[in-house]
């Protein structure tokens, strides 16, 4: 794959008088945004066809550092604001970028049921495991026993896996990487992008800040190795046991398919209404 | 255009008919909402009529979602509704302040019910005045109407679109179970008669840069619509005149956020909108709106008939609120009584506004019924008894 120098994307999709951004030294947001402006870029779609929609965190600031439309929302419920935009206007293309706290908790009821209605949208989400904005609260990602300000002996509650999750609510595509698998993870975003029907990328995304200092392990590099000892690729996952795949988090690609979108299945709705009403126009 | 109901003549319909009936010719095509009593039967006209007139009905998965819809729609150029009740509004609060703050145009329908809580859910009540006006936090302004019968209901939904597009922001139609579940003969006009307001959008690349600056001088934005272009970021932080969040800087949250108050203050004349009845000669004023007006409009000829002098201030939009009005009735009666279907809300607008000029007195009722107009005027007597 041919990789266009940074700078080209940074100047040609960043407003650069909003920079610099607010994220820290070692955070992944700004390379995942780099994989999506590449997506979009490599998938030539122009400023006036994508809209970006975004909620409460870290994460949702991007959309305000990108030269597009974009709706930076309320906590939690960026999809239900995207459900609106899309269905007012099916023409746009709408990008989420999200974090784990924003999906999973506040936003989980809007998160299941746009994946329930099969919301043409591509969802990009930061997980770092915990709340990175408001300094490191534990989130319902974070895995057992790791800490946060609010759980600091240790996180006692189960995590939610995430990617399983919209799998299981019907999505039309599910992949998870960690930021560290770029290759992977832009072409993951490319074909997110071009699915109708909701599609999710799911980054592991360090953050040394507000995650790592409180888990021994301050830099992001000590992140990477962590990652590394605990995601384990989906063709490998297939072949082991669950007592195997305890504490792993698997990476790859989860699903991918093409069941009709809530826009496609509205334009057939009206036509029903119309028939049933002998409605001629 | 064809419409799936009878246009240019009368019929016998609900409230909550009405509504949806007005939404669909004041131009509404996108509707989201979460089933509630006695809100439903608007969802229901709605989702019956919107695919036919190629507009989006959707039932979203609560009343925080069904607000939040709306605006995305409103930005991706839709002229917006939803309708609710007490608990779905106490839901909303949340993003009417996200619809204040990033000055998006909507309609959201408030069928009043008996509160706090799930409360009486078939029953009407006038508890919500408050919320509607300042239920969401920090300081802000927005519109307010209410509606006393049908007809009102139909047309003030159709001035609360207009409202919502001209101001750019959102407008509460603030009903109850009485006038939404009752059937009344409304008049609904030739679509061709009803003016109709669309939300100003930027004239240029130039102006499109300010979506949130006082541009025009008349203290509302044009509106960057996505999708031309304009690569518009909108944000609930606060925000410089190109929407940039600037989130420590004290000059300009409260350029924006006076701005945003002001908009709605300064054009107060614009907006206000009341009847009087009997006012002119009158000893007693009553200050009534929705569907305790009714029984006060009855009252008023009652005590007439009984020798006491008495009038009717209705008023159709409780927010922005005339004090200046307030007062002037004030100086010529020696008493305003505000009967309310609550314990006392907008009663203590009445009291500032009166400003010590008249002796203003509550006739509070709660439990679902409406004031009888018997029950009005016997409370008037006994007061004006008592001086």
């Amino acid at each position: 794959m041919y990789l266009k120098v940074s700078y080209e994307i940074r100047d040609k999709y960043l407003r650069k008088d909003m920079l610099p951004t607010i994220f820290c030294p070692g955070c992944g947001i700004g390379s995942v945004l780099q994989y999506t402006l590449r997506a979009i870029d490599e998938l030539g779609w122009s400023k006036e066809e994508v809209v970006w929609v975004s909620g409460i965190g870290c994460s949702s600031r991007v959309p305000g550092y990108v030269d597009f439309d974009g709706l930076h929302t309320t906590h939690g419920r960026a999809l239900a604001f995207a459900t609106g935009i899309k269905m007012a206007n099916p023409n746009l293309k709408v990008i989420a970028f999200m974090g784990d706290g924003d999906t999973a908790a506040i936003g989980g009821n809007h998160f299941i049921h746009a994946i329930r209605r099969n919301l043409d949208i591509t969802v990009i989400l930061i997980n770092n495991f915990t709340y990175g904005m408001t300094g490191g609260q534990v989130a319902p990602t974070t895995l057992k026993g790791l800490r946060g300000t609010t759980a600091p002996y240790g996180s006692f509650e189960n995590p939610f896996d995430i990617a399983e999750l919209a799998v299981a609510a019907g999505a039309n595509y599910v992949a998870r990487w960690t930021v560290f698998n770029y290759i992977q993870g832009i072409n993951s975003i490319k074909k997110a992008l071009q699915k109708r029907g909701f599609s999710l990328v799911e980054f592991l995304s360090p953050c040394p800040i507000s995650f790592g200092r409180r888990n021994r392990m301050k830099t992001a590099p000590e992140l990477i190795r962590w990652y590394n000892k605990i995601t384990v690729p989906i063709s490998k996952a297939k072949n082991m046991s669950p007592e195997e795949l305890k504490d792993k988090i698997v990476i790859g690609e989860f699903v991918d398919r093409d069941r009709p979108s809530l826009d496609e299945e509205y334009e057939e709705y009206k036509k029903r209404a119309k028939e049933m009403m002998g409605w001629e126009e | 255009m064809k419409y799936p109901f009878p246009v240019g003549k009368s019929d016998f319909i609900q409230g909550d008919e009405a509504i949806a009936r007005a939404a669909i010719l004041a131009g509404c095509s996108f509707y989201a909402g979460y089933p509630i009593t006695p809100a439903s039967e608007i969802f229901e006209a709605m989702a019956l009529y919107m695919p036919l007139v190629d507009g989006v009905s959707i039932q979203m998965e609560d009343e925080l979602a069904s607000i939040a819809a709306i605006i995305g729609a409103s930005w991706a150029g839709a002229k917006a509704m939803t309708a609710t009740s007490g608990p779905g509004f106490s839901l909303m609060m949340e993003n009417l302040g996200y619809a204040i703050m990033t000055e998006t145009p909507i309609v959201v329908v408030d069928v009043q019910r008996s509160g706090p809580s799930t409360g009486q859910p078939t029953l009407a009540a006038q508890g919500d005045v408050m919320q509607a006006i300042w239920g969401t936090h920090g300081d802000h302004s927005l519109i307010v109407l209410t509606p006393a019968t049908v007809q009102e209901a139909f047309d003030m939904t159709i001035r609360a679109f207009n409202l919502a597009e001209k101001y750019r922001t959102p407008v509460i139609l603030l009903t109850d179970a009485e006038v939404g579940h009752m059937r009344e003969r409304v008049n609904i006009p030739n679509p061709e008669d009803i003016e109709l307001v669309y939300r100003k959008l930027p004239a240029n690349e130039e102006e499109a840069k300010y979506p949130f600056g006082d541009i025009h001088g008349d203290l509302i934005p044009p509106m960057p619509i996505f999708g031309k272009g304009y690569r518009t970021y909108v944000t609930g932080l606060t925000h410089d005149e190109r929407g940039r969040p600037r989130t420590v800087d004290a000059e300009i949250h409260r350029k924006l956020v006076e701005r945003i108050v002001n908009k709605i203050e300064r054009n107060k004349e614009d907006i206000i909108d009341f009847e009087i009845f009997e006012l002119d000669d009158a000893d007693v004023a009553i200050v009534s709106y929705g569907i305790v007006a009714r029984s006060a409009i009855r009252a008023v000829k009652m005590l007439r008939n009984e020798g006491v002098k008495a009038g009717l201030l209705k008023l159709n939009v409780v927010w922005p609120f005339d004090f200046e009005m307030i007062e002037k009735v004030a100086e010529r009666v020696h008493a305003i009584y505000v009967p309310e279907m609550n314990l006392g809300q907008l009663y203590h607008l009445v009291k500032e506004g009166a400003n010590g000029k008249a002796r203003v007195e509550l006739i509070p009722k709660i439990g679902g019924e409406v004031h009888t107009p018997q029950e009005i005027v016997k409370a008037v007597k006994r007061c004006e008894k008592c001086i």
